[in-house]
C-alpha cells in the first residue's frame, strides 16, 4: 500500500489535484459566500441555498433542452432568473416574518429546502441527466502538468464571481447601502435605507450566486435532485472553517475544503465515499473547539 | 427640548423618526408622518442622529459620510456639500479610511452632524450631542450646530440635558415633563425664567 | 401535559376511550393497508416522542435524529437476515446501539447551541446515507437489505393465522409506544424533567441552579436516539426493507414537521405529528405524486407563521388552559416569542452587532 500512494504522489499528480481541489473549492466558496451574505444580514444560515441552486440549474438545462439556446446565453439569463427568484422568495416568505428568532427563520429555511428538494423532482423527475459542459475538454499542459479546461474554466468563473461580488459590495453606492443595512439595520433606516429591500437583494445576490455554482457543478457531476445536497454540506464547511460571519473566510475555507478533500479522496485509501463524512467531522470539529473559524467573530451568546 | 431623565425626550425624538409606535397624530410640512416606517420619515427630509450617536463602526469614516449622502443621485451636488463639510471639520480629509470606531468620541459626534448634513435634511432631530464629551468639545459642537442652523438653514429639534447652553442657541424651548409640555417659550425667555431655571433645569 | 395537580384536559375518560379505539381497531374496522400505515404511525410517533423530549423539553435542536432510526432499521435488518433472530429480539439491540450513537453525538453537541447544533446535526443527516452505502459488505451498499419475515411474532400467531402480520406490527408498535409514552411522562414529572426543562429554559441559570449540563444533555441525546432507533426498527419491519435512503433528511425533517406540528414541548403532541407525517404525502399524493418533502416543507412553514406552538398547542389554548401553555410550550424559547403576528422590537438598538 505504501508503494501504490508513493507512486500515485508524485509531483504532477498531486499538482493536478490541487488545482482540480481549487476549481472545486472555487464552487464550495461561491455556495459558502452565498450563505455568508444572509448570514451577516440576518444571523440565519440559509439551508435552502443548496436546493434554490439545484432548481435554478434545472431551468437552465430546460433552457438549454427545449430552446437550444447557446450556453453562454442560458447562463446569465439564468443568472438574472435566479437573481429574481431570490428576491421573490425573500419578499414572500421571509418577509412576513423578518423580526422572528434566529431558529424560526432556520426552521423556514429547511422548510423551503424540503420544497425545493420535491420541486425538484416533482417537476423534472428522478432521471439522472448529463448536463453540457461550457468548456473544451482537452487538457491543457502546463510545465509538465496535465490540467483541464474544465478545472481552469471553474477557477476563472468563481474567480470572476468573486471578485464582481467584491467590486459591488466595497465600491458600489448599493452595495455600501446594503453592507450598512446588514451591519447596522436600525441606523440604516434612519438614514434613508430601505433595509426590506436590502434584504430582498441579499437573497436575489445569494441566489443568483447560488445558479453560478450549480451550472458549474453539473457538467463535473450529474444532473438530478440531489445534485447540490453534497456541495451544500461543503459550503457549510467552509462557511463554518473559514468563519460564518466571514467573506473572506467563505473564500478561504471554500478553497482550503475543495483542496482537502481531493487530497483526501486521492490519496487515502476508500475515502472517497466518506469525503461527506469528513465534511461533517470538520464541521463538529471547527463548532466545538474554534466556533469563530479562521476569520470570523465567535457568536457571543447573550444570557 | 430639556426635561429630566425619563420625561420622554428621546421617545419624542423616536416617534418623529418612526423608530417606535405612537397614537394621536404627528405632522410634518403639512403632511401627517404618523405610522411611517423610518425609512420613509428620513426621505421626507427629517434626519435623526440618535443618542450615543449611530456611528457606523466598522466602517470607514468616509464609509459613513457616503451613507449620509446614500439617497442622492446628485454627484456634484455631493462634492459640493463633502467639500462644505470639511470645512466644518478641517480634521477629516486626512482620517478618511480610519474606521469610525477609532474617532473619539466628540469626533464620533461630529460625523455624525456631518453624515446628517450631507443628507440635505429639512428637520435634524439632534439627541443629547453633548452626551459623555468634555465641556470644551461641548462648546465646539454647539458652536457647529448653530452654525449649521443659521448657515445651512436647517431647522434643528435639539434634546439636551445641559440646559445653559442649549438655551443659548435656542430661538424656541420646551420643558418636557412626563410626557407632557410644562412649560414653552423662546430660549432668552426661558433662560431668564428664575423660577423655570430652578424646579425643571437645576440651576 | 397532565401536570401535577392541574386539572386535566385530556382525561381518563378520553384517554380509555381513544385506547379501546385503537385496540379494536384493527380487529374489526381497519383493513390490512390503514394497518400497516397505522403501524408507521406508531414508529414515528415514538421516534417522535424521543425527539420531542430533547428539542420540546431540553430545547436541544436536532435535525439528525434519522441516523439514529438508520441504526435501529439495519441493526434490525441485519439480525433477522444475517443472523436469522426473531424481530421483536432485535428490539433492545437496536435500542442499545442507537443510544451509544445518541451519546457519542451528545459529546460534541454539549459545546453546541441553536444555530450550530441545527448545522451539525443536519450535517449528520446529509452524510449518513453516505456512511451507509460506504460501509457496503456489511449494509449492502445502495442496494439495501430485503428482510423476508419482518412481520413475524416469536408467538407464532402471524404463522398460524390468528394475526396478520400487519396487526401484529400494529399491536407491537402500539405497545412499544404506551410504555414509552409513559416512561416519558413519568420522567417529565421527576426531579430529571425539571432538569430538562431548566436547561431548555436558560443554561446559565440552569448551571447555577446546580443542574449538571453533561449529564443532562447527554441523558437527553441518548435517550431520544434510543426512541429513534427502536422506531427505525419497527420501520424497517413494517417496509421490509432499509436502505441508505431509508432514512435520509426527508425523515430527518419529517420527524422534526412532527414534533412541531404536534407542539413541541406538549406530551401528546408527538401523535398528531405522526398523524400527520404519515398520512399527508399520502393524501398529498394525488397533486405532489407523492413527494413528502413538499408537504412537509409547506407544513413547516406555516407552522412557523402560523402557531408557533403547534397544533396540540393550539388545542390548548382554545380550552382556555392559557397559564398552562405558557409553563409547558415554552419548547425552544426563541421559538415560543416566534409570532409573526406580535409587535415587532422596533427601536431596538444595532448595538449587539458592532465592533467593540
Amino acid at each position: 500500500m505504501a508503494t501504490e500512494l508513493l507512486l500515485a504522489a508524485s509531483v504532477q499528480g498531486v499538482v493536478q489535484q490541487i488545482v482540480f481541489g481549487i476549481a472545486t473549492g472555487g464552487l464550495y466558496a461561491s455556495l459558502a459566500l452565498a450563505l455568508v451574505l444572509i448570514y451577516q444580514a440576518m444571523e440565519t444560515l440559509n439551508f435552502a441555498q443548496g436546493e434554490m441552486a439545484t432548481f435554478t440549474t434545472f431551468i437552465a438545462w430546460s433552457l438549454l433542452t427545449y430552446l437550444h439556446l447557446p450556453f453562454w446565453l442560458v447562463f446569465p439569463v439564468t443568472i438574472v432568473l435566479a437573481f429574481l427568484f431570490g428576491v421573490l422568495i425573500e419578499r414572500v416568505v421571509i418577509r412576513p416574518v423578518e423580526h422572528a428568532p434566529v431558529l424560526t427563520l432556520v426552521l423556514i429555511t429547511l422548510g423551503l429546502f424540503a420544497i425545493f428538494n420535491g420541486l425538484s423532482g416533482l417537476i423534472w423527475g428522478y432521471v439522472v441527466r448529463p448536463f453540457p459542459s461550457p468548456f473544451p475538454t482537452t487538457p491543457i499542459f502546463i510545465a509538465g502538468v496535465g490540467l483541464s479546461y474544465q478545472d481552469l474554466g471553474l477557477i476563472g468563473v468563481s474567480a470572476v464571481v468573486l471578485v464582481l461580488i467584491w467590486l459591488f459590495f466595497s465600491r458600489t453606492r448599493l452595495g455600501l447601502m446594503m453592507r450598512s443595512a446588514a451591519l447596522y439595520p436600525q441606523m440604516s433606516r434612519l438614514l434613508g435605507v430601505r433595509v426590506g429591500w436590502m434584504l430582498a437583494l441579499g437573497w436575489g445576490l445569494s441566489a443568483a450566486v447560488g445558479a453560478v455554482s450549480g451550472m458549474m457543478v453539473a457538467p463535473i457531476t450529474v444532473l438530478d435532485p440531489g445534485l447540490m445536497q453534497s456541495v451544500l454540506l461543503y459550503a457549510f464547511t467552509a462557511a463554518v472553517l473559514g468563519g460564518i460571519d466571514s467573506p473572506i473566510g467563505a473564500v478561504a475555507g471554500g478553497v482550503t475544503v475543495g483542496v482537502l478533500l481531493a487530497l483526501v479522496g486521492t490519496y487515502v485509501p476508500h475515502a472517497e465515499d466518506l469525503r461527506l463524512v469528513f465534511g461533517f467531522l470538520v464541521i463538529i470539529g471547527v463548532l466545538v473547539l474554534r466556533p469563530g473559524g479562521l476569520f470570523g467573530r465567535a457568536h457571543v451568546e447573550r444570557v | 427640548m430639556l426635561g429630566a431623565n425619563g420625561a420622554g425626550k428621546t421617545t419624542t425624538l423616536r416617534a418623529i423618526s418612526g423608530m417606535v409606535k405612537t397614537g394621536g397624530s404627528i405632522r410634518f410640512g403639512g403632511r401627517s408622518i404618523a405610522g411611517i416606517a423610518p425609512e420613509e420619515v428620513a426621505r421626507r427630509g427629517i434626519s435623526h442622529v440618535p443618542e450615543g450617536r449611530g456611528t457606523l463602526a466598522q466602517m470607514s469614516l468616509l464609509e459613513n459620510l457616503q451613507m449620509g449622502s446614500c439617497l442622492r443621485r446628485d454627484r456634484a451636488g455631493i462634492k459640493r456639500d463633502l467639500e462644505r463639510v470639511y470645512e466644518y471639520f478641517p480634521w477629516m480629509p486626512q482620517r478618511l479610511a480610519q474606521p469610525a470606531a477609532l474617532l473619539s468620541g466628540g469626533e464620533q459626534q461630529m460625523l455624525a452632524l456631518a453624515r446628517a448634513l450631507l443628507m440635505r435634511p429639512r428637520l435634524l432631530l439632534l439627541d443629547e450631542p453633548s452626551l459623555g464629551l468634555a465641556p470644551t468639545v461641548v462648546q465646539a459642537i454647539f458652536r457647529i450646530v448653530q452654525k449649521i442652523n443659521e448657515e445651512e438653514k436647517v431647522t434643528i429639534l435639539l434634546v439636551e440635558q445641559n440646559a445653559r447652553s442649549a438655551l443659548r442657541a435656542a430661538s424656541r424651548a420646551y420643558v418636557l415633563e412626563v410626557g407632557r409640555i410644562a412649560v414653552s417659550g423662546t430660549g432668552e425667555e426661558l433662560a431668564r425664567n428664575e423660577a423655570v431655571r430652578r424646579s425643571y433645569l437645576g440651576y | 401535559m397532565l401536570a401535577a395537580g392541574g386539572r386535566r384536559p385530556i382525561g381518563w375518560g378520553v384517554t380509555g376511550f381513544l385506547l379501546l379505539l385503537a385496540l379494536l381497531g384493527p380487529l374489526l374496522v381497519l383493513g390490512k393497508f390503514q394497518t400497516l400505515l397505522l403501524a408507521y404511525v406508531w414508529a414515528f410517533a415514538i421516534a417522535i416522542v424521543g425527539l420531542n423530549l430533547l428539542t420540546g423539553f431540553t430545547g436541544q435542536i436536532s435535525l439528525g435524529n434519522s441516523a439514529f432510526m438508520a441504526i435501529g432499521g439495519y441493526v434490525t435488518a441485519l439480525l433477522v437476515t444475517r443472523q436469522g433472530w426473531s424481530p421483536l429480539a432485535t428490539i433492545p439491540v437496536a435500542a442499545g446501539l442507537a443510544t451509544v450513537g445518541g451519546i457519542l453525538l451528545g459529546i460534541p453537541a454539549l459545546k453546541l447551541r441553536g444555530l450550530y447544533l441545527g448545522l451539525a446535526t443536519f450535517a449528520l443527516a446529509i452524510s449518513s446515507p453516505t456512511l451507509i452505502r460506504h460501509f457496503d459488505t456489511l449494509t449492502g451498499g445502495s442496494q439495501g437489505i430485503y428482510i423476508s419475515g419482518a412481520g413475524k411474532d416469536p408467538f407464532g400467531l402471524v404463522e398460524s393465522g390468528q394475526l396478520t402480520a400487519e396487526q401484529w406490527l400494529y399491536y407491537l408498535g402500539l405497545v412499544i409506544l404506551v410504555l414509552f409514552f409513559l416512561f416519558t411522562r413519568s420522567l417529565l414529572r421527576s426531579d430529571v424533567g425539571r432538569a430538562l426543562r431548566s436547561i431548555r429554559d436558560g443554561e446559565t441559570v440552569a448551571v447555577a441552579n446546580g443542574v449538571s449540563l453533561t449529564y443532562y444533555k447527554t441523558l437527553a441525546f441518548a435517550i431520544s436516539a434510543l426512541f429513534a432507533g427502536v422506531g427505525g426498527s419497527l420501520d424497517a419491519m413494517a417496509t421490509s426493507y432499509v436502505g441508505p435512503d431509508s432514512f435520509d433528511v426527508t425523515i430527518a425533517l419529517a420527524l422534526f414537521v412532527g414534533a412541531a406540528i404536534g407542539g413541541l414541548g406538549t406530551q401528546w403532541g408527538p401523535i398528531p405529528g405522526a398523524l400527520f407525517v404519515v398520512y399527508s404525502p399520502i393524501y398529498a399524493q394525488q397533486i405532489f405524486k407523492g413527494r413528502p418533502d413538499i408537504v412537509y416543507g409547506v407544513l413547516l412553514i406555516l407552522i412557523m407563521y402560523v402557531m408557533p406552538q403547534g397544533a396540540v398547542g393550539g388545542f390548548y389554548r382554545l380550552l382556555g388552559l392559557r397559564g398552562r401553555l405558557r409553563r409547558q410550550v415554552v419548547a425552544v424559547p426563541e421559538l415560543a416569542v416566534a409570532s409573526p403576528l406580535g409587535p415587532a422590537a422596533v427601536g431596538a438598538e444595532d448595538a449587539p452587532r458592532e465592533a467593540p
